[in-house]
Parts: C-alpha cells; sequence; structure tokens
C-alpha cells in the first residue's frame, strides 16, 4: 500500500475536481429529471390513452434496459448520426450533442426522469378519494385540484422512494467515466490507477468519496422526510 | 450482418449465465447476512450491518474496478510476500460474479431480514416447541413462509441485477453489451446494434416479470387477499 501518492495535493486536486463534475452531473440531472418525472407522471395519470401508452413505453423502455445501453446509445449512437452531426456546428438543439457533457446528462436525466415518473404516478393514483371529493365539493376545477391537492401530498409521500432513486443516481454518475473526456470521482480514480498503477488505493478512495456523499444525501433527506411528512409521522403522546 | 447479430445473441447467453451466477451468490450471502442480522449476537450484527451499509453506499462501477483491479494485484502482493512466484490472474467472469453477488447480497440481506421480520413469532416458537433445532426450523418453518414476503423484493432486485450485468462489458467480459459496441463500432451503425441489445434485455426483464409472478402466484395459495 502507498497511500502517500493518492494523498499528493495534485491527486487530491483531481479528486476535488472529479466531485465537482460527479455533483453537478448529479444535480442537473436530477433537476431536469424532476422536470421530466411530474411532466410524466401527469400524462401518466390525467393524459389521453394514446399520450398515456407512449409515456408508458417510454418508461418501459428506461426501466427494462441498462443505463449504460442508455448512456452509449446516445454518446456513440445519437451523437455520431449523420444527420446529427451535419447540423451540430451550427443549428441549436444539435451544438450540444459535440459536448461529452451533455449526452451523459441527457442520458442519465431521461432515465431519472423515468423512474421518477413512475414513483409519482403511483402516489398520485393512491391519493385517498376523500381529499379529491373534498376539493371537488369546494368547486375546484380538474386542474385546481391536481394542481393544489393532488400533487402537494403526492410529491411528499414520494419523498422516500426518491431518496433511494437520488442515492441510486449518486452512483449511476459513475457511469459517466465511460465517455471519453468526461472526468468524475470515478474516472480519476482510472486515471490514478493508470499513471501509478495503484488500483486499489486509488479506487479506494473513489469508494471512500462516494461513500460520503451517498451519507450526506441519506442525512439531507431525512430531514426533508422529517419536515414534510411530519404529518404521516405516527403520533408521539 | 448477420453475424453481428449472432455475437450479440452468444453474447446473451453470458449475460445470463453471469446474472444466474451472481444471483446464487447473492441469494447465499443475503440468506447469511439476514440470519447475521436477526442472530443479536452483537460482532454478528455489527459485521452485516456494517456490510450492507458500505456496500450500498458505494456504485457498482467502483467496486468492480475495485475487485477486478484491485483484488489481483492485492493477492498476488500476497503471494510475493510470501515467498511464492505464482501470479493470479483474475478471471474476468469470477470477478464480476463475485462483485454482483456481493453487491446485490446486501440487498438481498435487507429483503430477507423484512421478510423474517414478517412471520409472526409463533410458528417460530411452536417449531422449537416440537423440538425442532434451529437449522431444521429455518428450513422447514421460515424458509417456506418468507419466500411469499420475500418475493416482491426479490424482483425488484433480480431486475436491477440483469441491468447491473452489463458494467462487466467495462471489465472486458464479452457479455451482450460489450458484442453490441464492438459491433456498432465495427459497422460504424451504433444504433441497429445497440438497439438490439436493448431489446434483448427488455425480452429478459418480461419474461423474468412473468415468471416470478407466477412463483409469487404458487406460493401465495391459501392466503387472503384484501378486498378492495
Amino acid at each position: 500500500m502507498s497511500w502517500e501518492i493518492v494523498f499528493e495535493t495534485e491527486q487530491l486536486l483531481a479528486y476535488w475536481h472529479g466531485l465537482l463534475t460527479t455533483l453537478s452531473l448529479l444535480l442537473s440531472s436530477l433537476g431536469i429529471g424532476a422536470v421530466l418525472a411530474v411532466a410524466c407522471a401527469l400524462a401518466l395519470t390525467n393524459g389521453p390513452w394514446i399520450v398515456q401508452k407512449l409515456v408508458g413505453s417510454f418508461t418501459y423502455f428506461v426501466r427494462g434496459t441498462p443505463l449504460l445501453i442508455q448512456v452509449y446509445l446516445i454518446y456513440y449512437g445519437l451523437a455520431q448520426l449523420e444527420w446529427i452531426q451535419s447540423r451540430w456546428d451550427d443549428v441549436w438543439p444539435w451544438t450540444h450533442f459535440k459536448e461529452p457533457f451533455f449526452c451523459a446528462l441527457l442520458a442519465f436525466a431521461l432515465n431519472t426522469g423515468g423512474y421518477t415518473a413512475e414513483m409519482l404516478a403511483g402516489a398520485i393514483r393512491e391519493t385517498d378519494p376523500g381529499e379529491v371529493e373534498a376539493a371537488r365539493a369546494m368547486g375546484m376545477g380538474r386542474w385546481q385540484i391536481m394542481a393544489r391537492i393532488v400533487l402537494p401530498s403526492a410529491i411528499r409521500r414520494t419523498l422516500p422512494p426518491y431518496s433511494n432513486e437520488v442515492v441510486m443516481m449518486l452512483h449511476s454518475t459513475s457511469l459517466a467515466s465511460t465517455v471519453p473526456a468526461l472526468t468524475d470521482v470515478t474516472a480519476v480514480a482510472s486515471q490514478i490507477y493508470s499513471d501509478y498503477y495503484l488500483p486499489f488505493e486509488a479506487y479506494l478512495a473513489a469508494a471512500a468519496i462516494y461513500l460520503c456523499v451517498t451519507f450526506t444525501l441519506i442525512g439531507f433527506f431525512r430531514l426533508l422526510e422529517k419536515r414534510y411528512l411530519a404529518y404521516l409521522a405516527p403520533r408521539r403522546n | 450482418m448477420s453475424s453481428y447479430y449472432y455475437s450479440i445473441l452468444q453474447g446473451a447467453l453470458l449475460t445470463v449465465a453471469v446474472s444466474l451466477a451472481s444471483l446464487f451468490v447473492s441469494t447465499i450471502l443475503g440468506l447469511l447476512g439476514a440470519t447475521a442480522k436477526l442472530s443479536g449476537r452483537r460482532p454478528l450484527v455489527w459485521l452485516a450491518t456494517l456490510y450492507t451499509t458500505v456496500v450500498r453506499g458505494i456504485p457498482e462501477l467502483v467496486l468492480m474496478l475495485l475487485v477486478f483491479y484491485g483484488a489481483a494485484i492485492g493477492i498476488n502482493n500476497l503471494f510475493e510476500a510470501m515467498g511464492s512466484d505464482y501470479v493470479l490472474d483474475l478471471n474476468p467472469f469470477i470477478a464480476g460474479v463475485a462483485t454482483l453477488g456481493f453487491i446485490y447480497g446486501a440487498y438481498m440481506t435487507e429483503t430477507f431480514r423484512g421478510a423474517i421480520l414478517s412471520i409472526p413469532k409463533g410458528q417460530m416458537e411452536a417449531a422449537w416447541a416440537f423440538g425442532m433445532g434451529p437449522v431444521r426450523t429455518f428450513l422447514r418453518i421460515t424458509l417456506p413462509q418468507m419466500v411469499r414476503y420475500a418475493l416482491p423484493g426479490y424482483t425488484n432486485n433480480w431486475l436491477v441485477l440483469i441491468k447491473a450485468t452489463a458494467l462487466v462489458s467495462l471489465i472486458s467480459l464479452h457479455d451482450m453489451t460489450y458484442m453490441a459496441k464492438q459491433a456498432s463500432a465495427a459497422t460504424r451503425e451504433p444504433f441497429i446494434f445497440l438497439m438490439f441489445a436493448a431489446a434483448l434485455y427488455l425480452v429478459f426483464t418480461s419474461i423474468s416479470l412473468n415468471v416470478l409472478k407466477r412463483i409469487n402466484a404458487r406460493y401465495s395459495l391459501g392466503t387472503e387477499k384484501v378486498q378492495l
């Protein structure tokens, strides 16, 4: 074991930058994924039949295939299509396909969007019918009920499974290291492994970093649950 | 062209082999972990808790690289220190199965622990009253009843496990994903081959869902269903 090399400033800085890449990938894919998930969950529960089928097959594909294949499909598949390559120099959305960060982000956001949409749709379907009835009796319209009654409670009830999804997503961002030119924590570890031939130390350090982030995320969600699910907690007195 | 499809199908066999082998390893580890957690003996509980928390906090890919690259070197250093010049070349299949089994063993531990806790305690007490030993109680009383409670979680773990096998392509095991990537690089038509592999994964997950639904029906015989 030679830990000195891993703890040199250069390597520590590399890990730090890797951590920043990992976190920015995580947060941006979660952000985009959340918006996508709310839209898809609404479509799954309220949309017309054809939209439900379309969104359903999207989530079926996302949840039934490995994320690695999805990343490959976007990075090696879409971004290498001639139709896109002929446009990616000047026509906007396609210009982004040149950047590996965007390709990875797109894959991750679609993935977490698909998973979260199904969770949220499940929570919406399980809403207490009495709440909706009461809202209707108050004279609220369909969308008003959705926005004021159903969604706020469904999003809260999705918190516990969503915290699992966030941790899974953090772990999934390690797949970004398979896309060339993206240096997240895992890619930094691979780099140090190949530079100094220290696989054990390099990957163990990466594992420790992920472990810390995981525990931070779990702690954060525990606080959120305490705050937002307090009304579902068992009575204390 | 068609030979590429054939090679991907051959990779699919390897994917199935890796999945089933790691499912076996993880089930054994999960049963051991769950019994350790419920044993009430301090060191065992502590060890099992450490196992499940640490493993579930680290990405599969990092663990796999750690085992594949790290463990081989570690073991060889050990051999060297002991004065032997034997060089172990860690087989990627074994490394992949060991890592996936080790990781999903942690998830299985939690699933099985929950399932065992769901069985009414009277069942085990009755078995002890009949003079059954701990092993016999487990095999005859606990195991058959916990299947029903464990199946939903087990199904989820299995579905995640199948998809996680795609990662073994990164330690140069020639599974479906590896073959699809090779084929797309060789033909410069990435889309078709990757989609073909994706479709095969969908077939696997759909078949497993169907089979597990049948098993679930078999083990839920004689239990009351909730009337909604």
